[in-house]
């Protein structure tokens, strides 16, 4: 599996910003919890002084202290003006400058969100037809503006690598666009954000930033039809895949396999998750998801595969294989 | 006969008590349960249901708390969590906070203003009814598998036909229908009463800051509520009839739902804070012994969060494409309500500051509820911005802001208002040392719970999800806030054997225990069944604090019958009296056929006939002219010189 | 005062109104559910006439006929499969029979169905066996079935979120199948 030189796996939270957009939202933030910080001090501040403090005049509606409370009321009202003018002031220009990518030449992604896994395709405008399509791993380039055209077939689901960029959602009947860019390398985690049913809390996704050249060598192989079973239990394997349930919804490219239902598995091994990145994609999890993907998860719409040991053990290998 | 000149009241008319008591008193037993027309009956019961929906929510919440203290935990699946959560949103909502408000501005409001009941005591007899079918409704489904699981905001496609098969969404739909029906009458109620039935005197710039706010609240509501009964009638016909209100392949649109549905969703949320801030404003003179300060800033502020707050609602549609310029516009209001509720925090803070403390469990639940909502309105502002916004929207983070601004700005204030009001409703104090027991847990409980979710949510844990990996690193903070949820456990069980303990073994108020300086204080506690004995009337904001004790009252209210006094609108000069039709059962039979029609539209279309029919009967019955003494409403003489009622 | 005795002993009574009202077995999700396959004894004959005394076929149930979760999930199917590639996107048919009249060439018993989508039939209808797990199928069984309007109105599946060109199964008219036999090699007309 050739990925990264430095592979950076990273929790996903948007404290820890790797993308340009993210990072500028961070910086955003830094402004926003200091002054929030600051004001909330100072109302706090005057608020237990105001329970401490002893009544200096005997009549508090005495009219000296009644223009002097408003003076004060009045200069705190004049200041929260301030602040949010200049915030609203701060967060505009924020606005604008992260709505248009970089100037570097985009790459353009469809997403289109399904329950529960999200699809990805390459449109290759030079070889029309041959796009890449795969899923739950979405592989950009390092420093280089992502274009994501996004829709939904089902339900409205939303976007979100919070390391990256803010979130964008998918709405049946509407085509939206967000973009994305990765300073550095590394493996950043997202998730759906927007309920989209039973398996809302399972349909994440990881975002795989490679530099230019690594990221090309991906596209081109990801392009190729799927590699050929290398042994004979892989070739068992195979005919299990075609035989049984598994091509009716899943396609594998270069053979009988065309499902659209479920992701496309033409390039699955290379895949460091299976199940929308809910669990590594190890033989054991594999096997365990396969038989029953309902105990991992519940209400998803693919079916319990009951298949005799050697059986499941030779699609194993051949899904292996398909790097 | 009619003496409208005012005087003090010293003259003992013992019998005026028991003429009034026998004509205004409910019926007793069961039967006096179901017929009563007494604003306080009806105004208890709503507080006491909203409380039981309450604590079911609560119980809804810490069972999600506890599946969510570890990651993959088996407690709930994934169906039954999103029930769970769904019904938390949804009881919380539209179950208790906005229906507790409404009972206690119902209880409060002809009580400030100096009336003997609402304006339309049937009405409000068949608001609670309604209510309380509709939260019946949705509790009985939620116990047999057909709670709805869609989330409170019921997005489509996901909520729509072909994705929520069953009747889940449709009974939450129609509960959403009884709940409008009941806040909308209680709002005409409110509007009515606040207008025409004030004691003489109290012109509008005398109005208590609670009555205001119940107006400006009434208003919000007859304006936000038909949005979201549009949304959810169109849902409901989509799913029964195949509308295409929301599907895109024949026209229709899923973003239309969300801008019907926050057209109403924001404002809701100020329904539920605006009468929170008045509580506030009405307990602090007790306890900081000075009116509160800036009455017409508070005022004016109120008013303008209720304008204001109508034009938020995009903010919680920051992630759908709607175009940029729009977006900003929205940020900019959501910015800017902040300086009314910023004037309103100043002023308290200057009326705490310029008075004298007294540090009971009253004031204790409102310093927690300005530590509290200041911090949410922080969060607030900070997600009025869409960059920030698109980062933190749908998570935790969120959550934890909506949390704080409702628990500082609607829960703290009405425990608040529970313990300040409790002597006068029921004739007992509450302990002292369990309210403040009360208060710490809570507000321990509170920061516990819901501090650790902004960083959560900023660490990329999305809302509505049943769990979560364990290598997400979410764990720890998570338990943190389920611990935290425990607390606030312990303090809902403190205040519970509070009410216990004070209703059988608390000290007895008398009509004034605090001290305080609006009208309701000027009548004993729990007031007679006719309110006041005669019409006081009103000379400045703080009567009883102006009056010295002795209110200067107006006489001549019939004695045999139930009978109100109108005045005008904005001079609150006497104008008219009013017969009202008493104690009735026909509110009663009209919520139930109202009940019928919606509940057999969950099922099938005839559901509408079938209840139009049977509500026309019953409410022709309802208002069958009733054999009247004389004409209900006569002219006062126009000799009563308007110089002698004081200014 | 507060009378909580009376006003909880009203909710119960009314919520145990609306248990009566609503159903249960309309809103289970069952996900891990190993349904089994249809009992092979009730195959069907193929002609009205009957040597002796007549026997009327049991009718079997299905484990979903009155769960609209697996209505709803058969009609998801249905499209995925390209069931309505044939058959018609609501059921009117097209190179295939039509599923939402009331003559069914292989019976309308629950098993049949089942046994019509595991088996395949002559002229074009494929063998789903082992393509498709028993639960799928079972699925598969109770929208069609629906698709001639033969559940309860409130489990029907309502309209999707496609273009309406008929009428959405829970307005339809129930047809009770009728028994009809047409020769293999006939070509049936919707």
């Amino acid at each position: 599996m050739m990925l990264l030189q430095a592979p950076r796996f990273t929790q996903q939270s948007m404290l820890d910003p790797a993308g340009t957009k993210a990072g500028s939202i961070h910086d955003f933030w830094h402004f926003l919890i200091i002054t929030s910080t600051v004001v909330t001090a100072i109302v706090f501040l005057t608020l237990f002084v105001a329970l401490a403090r002893r009544r200096r005049t005997a009549d508090p509606e005495a009219p000296g202290e009644q223009r002097s409370l408003t003076r004060w009321v009045g200069a705190s009202v004049a200041a929260t003006l301030v602040i949010i003018v200049t915030f609203l002031f701060l967060d505009f220009r924020l606005g604008r400058a992260l709505a248009i990518p970089t100037q570097r030449t985009p790459l353009r992604v469809n997403v289109i969100g399904h329950q529960w896994w999200w699809e990805f395709q390459y449109p290759d405008s030079a070889t029309p037809g041959n796009w890449i399509s795969t899923a739950n791993e979405l592989h950009i380039p390092v420093g280089r503006p992502v274009i994501l055209r996004m829709s939904a077939q089902d339900v409205i689901h939303s976007f979100w690598v919070p390391n990256l960029a803010g979130k964008k959602d998918l709405i049946p009947g509407h085509e939206t666009e967000t973009w994305i860019e990765a300073d550095s390398a590394g493996i950043y985690r997202g998730q759906c954000a927007e309920f989209c049913g039973l398996q809302h809390a399972k349909m994440a996704m990881l975002v795989i930033a490679e530099p230019e050249r690594q990221f090309e060598q991906w596209a081109l192989a990801a392009r190729g039809q799927a590699l050929a079973p290398a042994d004979s239990v892989a070739r068992a394997g195979q005919q299990v895949f075609l035989t049984g349930g598994c091509s009716v919804c899943h396609a594998i490219g270069g053979t009988m396999a065309g499902g659209t239902v479920g992701p496309n598995l033409t390039h699955f091994g290379s895949r460091l998750t299976i199940a929308a990145a809910s669990l590594p994609n190890t033989r054991g999890n594999l096997g365990g998801w396969i038989v029953d993907p309902q105990r991992v998860k519940p209400g998803s719409y693919m079916p319990p595969n009951a298949l005799e040991p050697d059986q499941l053990q030779a699609l194993l290998a051949y899904l292996e294989g398909l790097k | 006969m009619t003496t409208a000149t005012p005087r003090v009241e010293t003259i003992l008319e013992p019998e005026l008590d028991v003429e009034l008591d026998r004509v205004w008193r409910s019926r007793p037993g069961f039967i006096g349960w179901l017929t009563t027309t007494d604003h306080k009956s009806i105004a208890k019961r709503y507080v006491a249901t909203a409380f039981i929906f309450f604590l079911l929510a609560g119980l809804e919440a810490a069972t999600m708390r506890a599946q969510l203290s570890r990651p993959e935990n088996g407690i709930l699946g994934p169906d039954t969590y999103n029930q769970f959560f769904t019904m938390h949103g949804t009881t919380m909502m539209f179950l208790f906070a906005v229906p507790v408000m409404i009972g206690v501005g119902l209880y409060l409001v002809p009580l400030m203003v100096g009336a003997r009941n609402v304006a339309f005591p049937r009405a409000n007899a068949m608001g609670y009814w309604v209510y309380l079918i509709g939260g019946v409704l949705i509790y009985g489904g939620f116990f047999v598998n057909s709670g709805p699981d869609a989330g409170w905001f019921a997005y489509v496609p996901l909520s729509g036909p072909a994705f929520s098969p069953g009747k889940r969404v449709d009974i939450w739909a129609q509960m959403i229908t009884f709940t409008e029906i009941a806040a909308l009458i209680a709002a005409v109620v409110q509007i009515t009463t606040i207008f025409k039935m004030r004691a003489p005197g109290m012109s509008l710039n005398r109005v208590p800051i609670m009555v205001w706010t119940t107006l400006v609240v009434a208003f919000m509501i007859m304006f936000a509520m038909p949005a979201v009964a549009t949304a959810s009638l169109f849902l409901a016909m989509d799913r029964l009839i195949s509308t295409h209100f929301f599907n895109p392949a024949e026209g229709g649109d899923a973003l239309l739902w969300q801008h019907l549905f926050w057209f109403f969703g924001h404002p809701e949320v100020y329904i539920m804070f605006l009468p929170g801030t008045g509580i506030i404003s009405s307990l602090l003179p007790a306890f900081t012994r000075r009116p509160v300060f800036g009455y017409p800033a508070l005022v004016l502020s109120v008013i303008a969060t209720g304008f204001i707050a109508f034009g938020l609602w995009v903010h919680h549609m920051f992630a759908t494409p709607l175009p940029q310029l729009g977006q900003s516009f929205f940020t900019a209001a959501s910015a800017l309500v902040a300086i009314p509720n910023g004037i309103q925090i100043f002023c308290w803070i200057a009326t705490i500051w310029s008075g004298r403390p007294i540090f009971r469990t009253p004031l204790l639940f409102t310093i927690g509820s300005i530590i509290i909502f200041v911090i949410g309105g922080m969060t607030g502002i900070m997600i009025a911005s869409v960059p920030f916004d698109s980062q933190v929207h749908d998570t935790y983070f969120i959550v934890a802001h909506f949390h704080y601004v409702i628990l500082g700005g609607v829960v703290f204030p009405l425990f608040a208002g529970f313990y300040y009001w409790w002597p006068k409703v029921t004739g007992r104090l509450l302990s002292e040392t369990a309210g403040k027991w009360n208060f710490w847990l809570m507000f321990i409980g509170v920061n516990t719970t819901f501090f650790p979710m902004h960083q959560l949510g900023m660490e990329g844990m999305p809302r509505r999800v049943y769990t979560y990996l364990e290598g997400t690193g979410w764990g720890d903070l998570n338990l943190v806030a389920s611990i935290g949820a425990v607390i606030i456990f312990s303090s809902v069980v403190v205040f519970l054997a509070n009410v216990a303990w004070s209703l059988r073994r608390g000290r007895v108020a008398g009509a004034n225990p605090w001290g305080a300086e609006s009208l309701e204080w000027a009548t004993s506690s729990p007031p007679q069944s006719y309110n006041f004995r005669n019409t006081p009337v009103v000379a400045g904001r703080a009567p009883v604090w102006e009056s010295g004790g002795e209110l200067p009252v107006m006489t001549g209210l019939a004695r045999d019958r139930q009978q109100v006094l109108l005045t005008t609108v904005l001079d609150a000069e006497p104008d008219s009296r009013h017969d009202h039709p008493g104690h009735t059962i026909w509110p009663f039979v009209v919520a139930v056929t109202i009940g019928i029609f919606f509940i057999v539209l969950i099922f099938t279309p005839w559901g509408m006939p079938i209840g139009t029919v049977l509500g026309f009967i019953a409410y022709a019955r309802y208002v069958w002219p009733k054999k009247r003494h004389d004409p209900s409403v006569i002219e006062l003489p126009r000799s009563v010189p308007p110089a002698e009622v004081p200014r | 005062m507060i009378r909580f005795g009376k006003m909880s002993s009203l909710l119960v009574l009314t919520a145990l109104l609306s248990i009566a009202a609503t159903g249960c077995k309309r809103e289970e999700r069952r996900f891990r559910e190993v349904p089994p396959a249809a009992d092979q004894s009730t195959d069907i004959v193929q002609s009205d006439l009957q040597p002796g005394p007549s026997i009327v076929a049991t009718a079997t149930q299905h484990p979903y006929d009155q769960n609209a979760y697996a209505i709803s999930s058969g009609k998801r199917l249905y499209v995925q499969m390209n069931c309505a590639g044939c058959h018609g996107l609501a059921g009117g048919g097209s190179i295939g029979p039509p599923l939402m009249d009331d003559k069914w060439i292989y019976g309308s018993d629950p098993s049949n169905i089942f046994a019509s989508i595991v088996e395949g039939r002559p002229n074009g209808m494929p063998a789903w066996k082992g393509k498709l797990s028993n639960d799928q199928i079972w699925q598969l069984v109770a929208y069609v079935r629906d698709l001639s309007g033969l559940h309860r109105k409130d489990v029907r599946n309502s309209r999707g979120d496609n273009m309406a060109a008929v009428q959405d199964e829970q307005n339809r008219n129930r047809q009770t199948p009728r028994s009809s036999f047409e020769p293999p090699g006939s070509v049936t007309t919707p």
